[in-house]
């Protein structure tokens, strides 16, 4: 049985990752390298680097932490942040990422999906949505871009439908309301996404507990499950995270 | 020398670093000279089966691919598993090596079945049928040497990865086409009731539809024991 993904997401800042609420408050974690052996001898089934500083600089992705992320770990990672161009998504994949994720520049510029899917394959493309609570739209959910900083009138399910349509190989369901609270996932978006595409659905935001991971895989159909707070202060491992998942009778993966 | 070919299907950036972290330094290629001196052929690939073998020909590698997956210690990786069966379902229907027999075909289209199937899952590891029927390295040309170096690649196909792994172990895959379970089959996975080809063996050519370059310490297993046997 495939197994439900745990996902641990470096937000990486000037070469260090960091990890603040709603894009604020940033502290330093440590060195993006050390960190992703670590969490991939311990049991990540996946990691996903968002480079956050080089949309809002304007300045493209480091590819040399790519490649050496690429060197150091021997399961698949993400990149995300500061791509712009076919190019851009070129040099990451040839760097050794398996995935690109593309959010606000997929929003302006919805044929980058298309391009990217064409280039290498629709499983290199993730679209990554941060959407937020809505009565404007009907799903309930609009989608924002730069980091919150902008609505852009979308309504959620639907953007998900169409950049599935358009290639998108996998989407990521960033809760805005939800992020960094750690007060668990932000179900009912989740789920409405989950159901209304036939790509994998990762849930994002939120993660506190290992039992806010049994209820997304659960509640809200979500493949894979984005953690971060939880996991870089030190509160939970990954193994204690999945032991809890396999307890509750969610496939995971163990033996790692 | 181990060669990968690089048929412009995908990156093998994974596949090369995974190699070095077994120790062995692979020349990355798409000249068929290379791929005829290798002593150990690795054929990754990530991509459509279509244009994967309008690059083979393209590129004149046709036969080299199909020669060193016949008669030297080869490795098929996802897509360039898949295209060494003998037909494809993929772009309306293709035509493909034929080293193993057998039919590619896509998951099914149906309300909550993700495709492509993404993540880690179980491989069941099973007896080798093909071997039985006296497949294998005896009829290979050149070779004689490192087969009398290479008694298990003779006895145990697969009993040492067997026993290595668990029903328990997860191999990382990414696929919305699979391989039909056939006298080759050395590896089943199920995939949302579907049961599919996870890995084939015949003699020395192995076949895997996961990535063992990024299945964390057991994909990095398989590799060593791919290069030991």
């Amino acid at each position: 049985m495939l197994t439900k993904r745990v996902i641990p997401c470096l937000d990486v800042r000037n070469g260090r990752v960091t990890k603040g609420v709603k894009f604020k408050n940033n502290v330093d974690l440590g060195d993006p390298v050390e960190m992703a052996v670590k969490y991939s001898e311990g049991g990540a089934d996946e990691l996903v680097f968002y480079d956050i500083t080089a949309s809002a600089e304007g300045r493209p992705i480091d590819i040399g932490m790519v490649a050496a992320v690429a060197k150091a770990v021997r399961i698949p990672f993400a990149v995300g942040g500061g791509i712009r161009t076919v190019e851009d998504m070129e040099r990451v994949i040839l760097a050794g990422a398996e995935k690109i994720s593309v959010n606000s520049l997929a929003v302006k510029d919805p044929a980058i999906i298309a391009a990217g899917a064409r280039a290498f394959g629709a499983q290199c493309v993730v679209l990554g949505m941060d959407p937020v609570k809505s009565p404007r739209c009907p799903s309930g959910y609009e989608i924002t871009t730069r980091g919150f900083r902008e609505f852009t009138g979308m309504d959620a399910v639907e953007w998900a439908k169409r950049a599935a349509d358009l290639g998108a190989g996998e989407i990521v369901v960033n809760s805005v309301d939800a992020d960094g609270t750690r007060a668990g996932f932000e179900l009912t978006v989740t789920r409405l996404v989950a159901e209304a595409v036939g790509v994998p659905v990762v849930a994002s935001g939120g993660a506190g507990t290992p039992e806010h991971l049994v209820t997304v895989f659960r509640e809200a159909k979500a493949d894979a499950a984005i953690v971060a707070g939880m996991i870089h202060t030190g509160d939970y491992t990954i193994a204690e995270i999945k032991s809890v998942m396999a307890q509750r009778g969610v496939p995971t993966r163990l033996s790692f | 020398m181990t060669a990968i070919v690089d048929y412009g299907a995908g990156n093998l950036t994974s596949v090369r670093y995974a190699f070095a972290a077994c120790g062995v330094e692979a020349a990355v290629t798409r000249d068929p000279e290379v791929i005829r001196a290798a002593d150990r052929v690795v054929f990754p690939g990530v991509g459509a089966a279509k244009s994967a073998m309008e690059n083979l020909r393209v590129l004149g590698l046709v036969e080299a691919v199909r020669a060193a997956a016949e008669a030297k210690p080869f490795l098929g990786i996802c897509l360039g598993m898949q295209i060494l069966f003998s037909h494809s379902e993929e772009d309306g229907g293709v035509e493909t090596l034929g080293v193993l027999p057998g039919q590619v075909r896509r998951f099914p289209a149906a309300v909550g079945f993700k495709v492509p199937e993404m993540g880690w899952n179980q491989v069941r590891f099973v007896g080798l049928e093909g071997e039985r029927e006296g497949e294998g390295p005896e009829r290979q040309e050149g070779h004689e040497g490192r087969e009398a170096s290479c008694p298990s690649c003779l006895s145990s196909p697969s009993s040492r990865l067997a026993s290595r792994a668990t029903p328990q172990t997860e191999y990382y895959f990414v696929h919305s086409y699979y391989a039909e379970i056939g006298p080759y089959t050395a590896g089943i996975t199920d995939y949302a009731g579907v049961e599919f080809t996870a890995f084939a063996r015949k003699g020395r050519l192995w076949a895997c539809q996961f990535h063992p370059e990024k299945s964390g310490r057991v994909g990095l297993d398989l590799i060593k024991e791919w290069l030991s046997c």
